[in-house]
């Protein structure tokens, strides 16, 4: 039983940055129709980020979480202005080419800087030790990951879901040229939605940084799980893409767990899923089928 | 108040609407009929500025409209009612009448809008989608009162409705016009047309192939009915 709890919160915590990303990436694609494959790459750059501060200049983790999430949400916002927008007139797959360029650009500047092996990073002090839950105990560290993600989910939620800037960002997400004939600025609003995309990526790399791996591929690892996610939840729906996060995190972790003796099954299983989802409801769980423009 | 000069447009190669001119004066209610394809929506939407590829002038009391984005001729007091009526499924049917910001002298209060509309009321916080055909109808119209338009832009409003709710759209058009509205009604129901509208352009494959009154309209009926394949 207690075993059971443990895998369970494992891939909880797992499922917190996979609800992370796709909720940056729902959001993006939901106002631009871009599918961001630089994403896995801006999520390194915030657990590189947090690494080569806390190395080189003595930054502590708890700035970390909040200067690079700012700091690659303003690099985010200026991608958007300098080359995203000028491609988002044209068929889709040129800024998803066009981002993953980015990506293996970013990969290979840091690449080239710090070489391929991992980094270490500390786990904060404050953080450091483990929770008794009873059962089982758990690292201190994994609770706040998993509370964290999830206070900030809601919190997105409550602005998307109760705002009046939620209010147009649903809007404009769901009929971007509706939303403009009804007096609103919807191009005002694409930049800042990228830049907060791209700052949840960040901030799920400082997150990381203590806990996993931090090398220059981390975030291509996990990018294809991650889109995954996103189709499994319904391409754009924010709700969709947390559930679908937090569930793949837990039936990762219950394959590796339980079915560790097929490791083809338990590396799998996530695409198996998406797949079946798919043929069940082609537009994700949560899916809309696209409304006509 | 609304003056169209010229205006053509394409969709790719294709040339749908051909130098049509046309003005609405202000408080009139003014229908465009015309068969399937002949470009009743397209210059809806071109003087909504919806339409990329176009040609020709838009005036709106003098101001050129041609190259100002949708959302500034929103501004200016353009009420768009599409033909999927429009209603948004990750918004409260309040959250659908209270998106558009107020745009004109006499933008309708909420209260007075769930009075005139009880149905809206009792579903004010259910998704805009789960309305029957006829409330979203109802929710489209409703939402450009609110926003105070002067000049409403209604693409086909009766389509699909029961007889009952095509005559309350009918009587809420006519209120509209009491208090000043200016509409360019896209319509196919000639007797709806001619019980709402003052004057009548009839588009045939891209032009103004007639301007027809009430009268006229009336007693043609019968010919038009057939022309458009009714």
């Amino acid at each position: 039983m207690s075993g059971f709890l443990q895998n369970t919160f494992n891939g909880l915590v797992g499922g917190a940055f996979y609800a992370l990303l796709a909720l940056g990436l729902a959001v993006i694609f939901g106002m631009l129709r871009v599918v961001n494959f630089a994403h896995g790459a801006l999520y390194m750059l915030g657990a590189f980020g947090a690494y080569v501060l806390l190395a080189e200049a003595g930054v502590p983790f708890w700035a970390a979480l909040v200067i690079m999430p700012l700091a690659l949400g303003l690099l985010g916002m200026v991608l958007e202005r300098a080359v995203i927008h000028r491609l988002t007139r044209l068929d889709p797959l040129y800024n998803f080419l066009l981002t993953f360029g980015l990506t293996l650009i970013l990969q290979d500047l840091v690449k080239s800087r710090y070489g391929i092996q991992s980094s270490p990073y500390a786990t904060p002090t404050e953080l450091s030790g483990s929770v008794d839950f009873g059962l089982f105990d758990f690292p201190t560290y994994r609770v706040f990951i998993l509370g964290f993600t999830v206070l900030l989910c809601v919190g997105v939620w409550w602005v998307l879901g109760r705002t009046r800037v939620g209010m147009v960002v649903r809007a404009a997400t769901e009929r971007p040229e509706l939303t403009r004939a009804f007096g609103i600025d919807v191009g005002k609003w694409v930049t800042p939605v990228f830049g907060f995309g791209i700052a949840l990526a960040g901030l799920a790399g400082v997150l990381a940084a203590p806990m996993r791996a931090v090398n220059p591929l981390m975030g291509a690892d996990l990018i294809i799980v991650v889109f995954a996610v996103v189709v499994i939840g319904g391409l754009g729906s924010i709700f969709g893409s947390v559930a679908a996060g937090f569930g793949i995190g837990l039936i990762q972790a219950w394959g590796e767990a339980y079915l560790s003796d097929f490791p083809i099954v338990s590396q799998t299983v996530v695409f198996v899923v998406m797949a079946a989802v798919l043929l069940w409801r082609p537009a994700g769980l949560f899916g809309r089928e696209e409304a006509p423009a | 108040m609304l003056r169209i000069d010229n205006l053509s447009a394409w969709y790719g190669e294709a040339q749908v609407l051909r130098e049509v001119s046309l003005d609405v004066a202000a408080g009139e209610v003014v229908t465009l009929v015309g068969r399937n394809g002949a470009g009743k929506s397209t210059l809806l939407r071109c003087v909504m500025g919806l339409h990329p590829g176009q040609r020709g002038t838009v005036t709106l009391d003098g101001a050129d409209l041609t190259r100002l984005p949708a959302y500034k001729r929103a501004r200016l007091g353009l009420g768009w009612v599409p033909d999927d009526r429009g209603a948004y499924a990750t918004l409260t049917v309040t959250e659908n009448l209270t998106l558009p910001p107020r745009v004109g002298p006499d933008p309708w209060p909420l209260e007075r809008v769930y009075e005139a509309f009880p149905a809206l009321y009792s579903r004010r916080d259910s998704a805009a989608t789960m309305l029957s055909g006829g409330e979203q109808q109802m929710l489209a119209l409703a939402r450009v009162l609110r926003m105070g338009a002067r000049l409403l832009l209604c693409d086909e409003p009766t389509e699909g409705l029961s007889p009952l709710l095509v005559q309350q759209v009918g009587d809420l058009l006519r209120e509209a016009k009491q208090h000043g509205v200016t509409v360019l009604l896209v319509e196919q129901n000639l007797h709806f047309a001619t019980g709402v509208a003052d004057r009548h352009y009839l588009l045939a494959e891209g032009r103004i192939a007639e301007a027809m009154d009430n009268s006229e309209v009336r007693s043609r009926e019968r010919e038009l009915l057939a022309y458009l394949g009714i």
